[in-house]
């Protein structure tokens, strides 16, 4: 019983995996940019739940409609004011651009909110749980998988069925024709800029509320981020999910046997897979493997 | 030396990537109604003025000419909105979009609604039948269509078709050219890139041959015995 327990709970943390991560899949599925300061903006969303619940006594939940928006502003800014231009100087610029994004960040965190370790009030969710059986589920963990699937299953939807979808996989196949073709390109990555920083703010107060995270946390994040995607596959939101389950279930299950190895396994995995399927577990059709090729478009099937 | 009901003037256009120069002061018109065959070797220029015509590239001096205003700053999407359209070489679908998500794609920045998808279905029977299934999987002809498909769906007034029969057999080829006679007939305008002189000559009016980003030779169809194109083509008696 203890097995199925560490895999239940290790499902549970990987939906947190892939909510971290699919914004990562998707900036890098669409505009080309690895975005490195992804998991610092996940950070800056944890803090602007901090700064706001504290103001206003409240769990951090009922701050969301003001954090996501705002989350949303900022990516659409992000894009407009650098990654948009970065874009313009080659594939080096928006790596250079984003770490330079990322360090700024840490350290202005640093200097306004020191580098204290904090924690987001959860409300009674946080603390709340029930049985299974002899398995004791955490409402909390509950809620940040279900939401993540919530998240994936909607962009999945919005991908696949509306026009803004097919203007993004088709800017996401082949930029240049996207532009002949008469697609707006600046708007579909404003757009797509702002779902993967509100994304990232979301999973930073799902961060913030299952443990606690400081001015450097973003870095982790970024890792585990990045890892989720790469197991997945890049630009396959369904393979996000799995990959970041797969990472969780590695976690909690090592963990179960010695603690201290819990986060080495996850490593592991990741470069196994790295090894034998560079392209990713989840990418079937042919174009696995070559990473241009396997844009958000790609994994829509 | 163009007449005031032309459709698209293009005059002077030098046009570089980087350091290489790919247009020398290349001037065209084509009228309301014309089909011009744009003609000559590879890497004469044929795709990049069709290009810069389309808005995907920029001119370093020069101007572009459409419906009587200058649109030579003009982004791909607001020349689109005005009835330009390209079909480019290599027809660059996007493989991972079904062959009908391709169609709507096109119609993106449409001028018109003119061209509705049942429309374009009753024009390219070959397709219709393919519709759910991605344009990846499709064979050449049929991708060709598509392309050609795409870009009627922005509704244009002006068509800019770029080496549709490349790669394709004669047949197939035979059948995209019919189509475009019938685009004619009802009113589109169309610049044609094609390497086979025989049918650009039998399908247009007017001919712009190119040699190395120059125009080498611009005349009526009628005008033009095929051995001066060949001659403009191969740059023999000209400087």
């Amino acid at each position: 019983m203890t097995w199925v327990n560490a895999v239940i709970q290790g499902l549970l943390l990987g939906g947190l995996y892939a909510l971290i991560a699919c914004g990562l899949s998707l900036t890098f599925g669409v505009m080309r940019i690895v975005n490195l300061a992804h998991g610092d903006l996940a950070v800056c969303g944890a803090y602007l739940g901090l700064v706001l619940s504290s103001a206003a006594g409240v769990p951090v939940w009922y701050t969301l409609p003001l954090l996501l928006p705002a989350a949303f502003a900022a990516g659409v800014g992000l894009e407009v004011l650098l990654f948009g231009r970065a874009l313009r100087h080659g594939v080096l610029a928006p790596v250079l651009v984003t770490f330079g994004l990322s360090v700024m960040i840490e350290n202005l965190l640093q200097v306004a909110a020191t580098a204290d370790p904090r924690g987001l009030n959860g409300g009674a969710l946080a603390l709340g749980s029930f049985h299974l059986g002899s398995i004791t589920v955490s409402w909390l963990f509950l809620t940040t998988f279900l939401t993540a699937c919530v998240v994936l299953a909607g962009l999945q939807l919005a991908l696949s069925r509306t026009s803004w979808g097919r203007k993004v996989r088709a800017t996401s196949d082949d930029l240049d024709t996207a532009r002949l073709v008469g697609i707006k390109v600046r708007p579909v990555f404003a757009s797509v800029a702002g779902i993967a920083i509100g994304t990232a703010a979301l999973a930073g107060v799902f961060i913030g509320t299952i443990g606690t995270f400081d001015p450097l946390t973003g870095t982790n994040i970024l890792i585990f981020a990045f890892e989720a995607v790469v197991i997945g596959g890049i630009g396959s939101l369904w393979g996000t999910l799995a990959g970041g389950v797969i990472m969780g279930v590695t976690q909690v299950v090592v963990g179960e046997i010695n603690q201290a190895y819990a986060v080495l396994a996850v490593n592991l995995v990741f470069l196994a897979v790295l090894t034998v399927r560079p392209g990713g577990l989840f990418t079937s059709h042919q174009t696995a493997g070559e990473i241009r090729g396997a844009g958000i478009g790609g994994a829509l099937g | 030396m163009s007449e005031p009901e032309a459709l698209l003037d293009v005059t002077d256009l030098d046009v570089f990537y980087g350091d290489f120069q790919a247009l020398f002061g290349v001037s065209m018109a084509v009228a309301q109604g014309g089909a011009t065959a744009l003609v000559g070797a590879n890497g004469a220029g044929k795709t990049t003025l069709l290009r810069t015509i389309a808005g995907a590239q920029a001119p370093t001096s020069g101007m572009v000419r459409y419906a009587g205003s200058d649109v030579t700053a003009a982004p791909p999407h607001q020349r689109i909105s005005r009835g330009i359209a390209l079909v480019p070489e290599g027809r660059k679908l996007f493989g991972s979009l079904t062959v009908e998500e391709n169609i709507q794609v096109g119609a993106a920045a449409a001028a018109s609604d003119a061209w509705p998808l049942e429309r374009i279905y009753a024009t390219f029977p070959m397709i219709a039948r393919r519709r759910r299934q991605r344009a990846s999987t499709l064979s050449g002809g049929e991708q060709q269509a598509v392309a050609i498909a795409r870009a009627l769906a922005a509704a244009p007034s002006l068509l800019l078709l770029d080496e549709i029969s490349l790669g394709l057999a004669p047949l197939v080829v035979g059948e995209l050219y019919e189509t475009l006679s019938a685009l004619r007939a009802a009113g589109a305008t169309l610049v044609v890139v094609e390497q086979d002189l025989r049918r650009a000559m039998d399908a247009c009016d007017d001919l712009v041959c190119l040699l190395e980003g120059r125009v080498a030779l611009a005349a009526p169809v009628a005008s033009v015995s095929r051995d001066e194109v060949i001659a403009a083509y191969f740059g023999e008696g000209s400087p």
